[in-house]
Formats: structure tokens, C-alpha cells, sequence
């Protein structure tokens, strides 16, 4: 058995969520973790999960990278510890600099509630090690600010690393412009950490955890997680 | 004791302030200043060049703080906290 934490910030609204996907269609344990305390209750692997954290006041996680639970966080994905951000959740692992970048306005300066499609980029994570490469996940997005964004320097890292897990694309796997949402540098939807063992992604794989929500494609994200766990 | 008697035995109740002006980095696309532009020429406002849209900051600081350490405090919650150094950054003043 693999065990999950699942952060609760003030503000954050898709932590039954991803509680219902890893307990009831993973079969995984997982324990709720609250924004003030440090400890990570011996998780073999923690979520960041969606919403507005802190009311995304300021900017979007620039005050939940300062809370206490953050700073344990951030030493387990330093040691390799597994960490997933989900949409709110990416934008957390940004401001707190375990991912690079940053997530703007959507260009079209709407909040984006829909399906889309993601094309898997790389399997050499735990997060898809389970996928194919080019395999493509019918995953919804709810988000105002999702429009990923680095530097020159930052983005060519990414794509010679193979950082870049999964891109915006058609059903069929086709980038189109149409296909990207938000606007998004390199239609970029997730990226991994230089170790691999944290993923920032903007599409809610809790939210696509079994047929009845439209789509159980996310549930192989979570899958994966356990698998990588088991092989490790 | 009222702060007008305070005044008169010298002490200076004033809090300095801080203005703290927050923008995109110029090499960062901006879709509300585009779209305010927009806007305004759609206005029929032809002598606008550009707009950038950014956030303004109102810092009090605590009474009897000398200068220095009011700029030291300031740029550090400037740099640390109130920007996103990958897209923002940062100006301030302090007021006297």
C-alpha cells in the first residue's frame, strides 16, 4: 500500500477530490495534511491539490509557498520524495521554486472551464512510466491563470531534459493552436523537476478519476504513482 | 495622554509609508494592458502609445524607523514577497 497526503490550504477545493481518486478508484490510503503543521504524517507521496489557496491573494500561491506544511514539502521532494500539483497545486511549486516558471493570465483573460486533451511527452517519470509516449488523456481544466510561462534559457532546459510531461494537443495528439486553452509557452500543460519526482500540472487528473465524471484517463496518473512506488 | 500631547513633548507619532509599484517585466507579454489599449483607441484615445497594467502597494511602516532601515525592509518584502522575480518587477519610494 502506498501512502498519500493530501494538503488543505484555506482556499483549497479539490482536496475531496483528489482524496475520492486516490482512497476509491486507486485503492490507496491517504491522509488529509493541514496547511499549519510540518508534518508529513510518513506519506510516501503528497498533493497539492486545487483551488485558491489563501485566496490567491497577491498572486496565485505566493502565500501558501511561506506555510509551514510548504517548507516540509519542499525537503521531501529535495530528498525524492513524490510530489504531484495539481492546478492551484502547480502554481504553488512554482512560486515555492521547485518547479521553474510561472503561471500567468490566461491570454484570453477568461477563466477556462472544460475538457481538453494532453499528449504524454515523456514516460521517464513515476507519474507516466505506465503511459506510452504520445498517448493522449482526456483530462478537464478549470483555471483563470494557466498560461505557463518561462525564459529562453529555462524552456530549452526544459525540452532538452525532456521535462515538458505533457502538452496541450488535439484528441488525436495533433498541437494545434486551437488546442491550447490558456495560451501557454510551448503549449505546455505539466512539467517535472530536474529529478523527476515532482509534477506541476494545470488539467485535474482528480476530476477525470472514473467514467461517471466524463473521463477515468487522470486515474492513470495516480496509478502510475503507485507502480513507481512498488518498483522502487 | 492624546497624540497631540505626544507632538509636543517631540515625539513623532508619524508612520513613513512605503509606495511599492509592481509591473511585468517588459520581456512579458501583458493581455490586460493589450486589451486596456484596445480598449481606450476603440475609445477613440489615438495619443496612447501603450498600456502596462501592474498592482500598487500602500506599506506602512512602524513609527520611529530611520530611513535606512525602512529602504532596507522595503526592497527585501519587495523582492521577496510582493514579486514573482520569473515575471515581475519591482519600484518604491519612500514618503517622508
Amino acid at each position: 500500500m502506498m501512502r498519500f497526503g493530501v494538503i488543505i490550504f484555506p482556499g483549497s477545493n479539490c482536496d475531496q477530490d483528489c482524496h475520492y481518486a486516490i482512497e476509491s478508484r486507486a485503492g490507496q490510503p491517504a491522509v488529509m495534511l493541514w496547511h499549519e503543521s510540518e508534518d508529513l504524517q510518513g506519506c510516501d507521496a503528497v498533493v497539492v491539490p486545487g483551488g485558491f489557496a489563501y485566496g490567491d491573494y497577491l498572486r496565485t500561491g505566493a502565500i501558501a509557498k511561506f506555510a509551514p506544511i510548504m517548507q516540509s514539502v519542499k525537503r521531501f521532494a529535495q530528498t525524492g520524495g513524490m510530489v504531484l500539483g495539481i492546478c492551484n497545486g502547480f502554481q504553488i511549486l512554482c512560486e515555492a521554486g521547485l518547479l521553474p516558471g510561472a503561471l500567468m493570465r490566461n491570454a484570453g483573460l477568461k477563466y477556462v472551464c472544460k475538457q481538453v486533451y494532453i499528449r504524454t511527452e515523456t514516460t521517464d517519470t513515476p507519474f507516466t512510466h505506465s503511459l506510452h509516449r504520445g498517448e493522449v488523456l482526456q483530462v478537464p481544466i478549470g483555471h483563470m491563470d494557466g498560461n505557463y510561462f518561462c525564459d529562453e534559457p529555462t524552456l530549452a532546459s526544459l525540452q532538452k531534459e525532456e521535462r515538458v510531461v505533457f502538452r496541450y494537443s488535439s484528441p488525436g495528439g495533433e498541437r494545434t493552436p486551437e488546442a491550447n486553452p490558456n495560451g501557454s509557452l510551448d503549449d505546455i500543460a505539466g512539467i517535472c523537476s530536474p529529478g523527476r519526482n515532482v509534477l506541476g500540472l494545470m488539467p485535474h487528473p482528480d476530476r477525470s478519476s472514473e467514467s461517471m465524471l466524463g473521463s477515468a484517463d487522470g486515474l492513470k496518473i495516480f496509478q502510475a504513482m503507485v507502480g513507481a512506488l512498488v518498483r522502487k | 495622554m492624546t497624540s497631540k500631547h505626544l507632538e509636543v513633548n517631540g515625539y513623532n507619532p508619524i508612520n513613513m509609508k512605503a509606495h511599492v509599484f509592481v509591473s511585468l517585466k517588459k520581456t512579458v507579454l501583458d493581455p490586460q494592458g493589450k486589451t486596456i489599449h484596445s480598449a481606450l483607441k476603440k475609445m477613440g484615445y489615438q495619443d496612447i502609445a501603450d498600456v502596462r497594467q501592474g498592482k500598487f502597494f500602500e506599506v506602512t511602516l512602524r513609527e520611529g524607523l530611520d530611513k535606512t532601515a525602512a529602504n532596507a525592509e522595503v526592497e527585501r518584502i519587495a523582492r521577496e514577497v510582493l514579486t514573482n522575480p520569473v515575471i515581475e518587477e519591482f519600484q518604491y519610494r519612500i514618503q517622508d
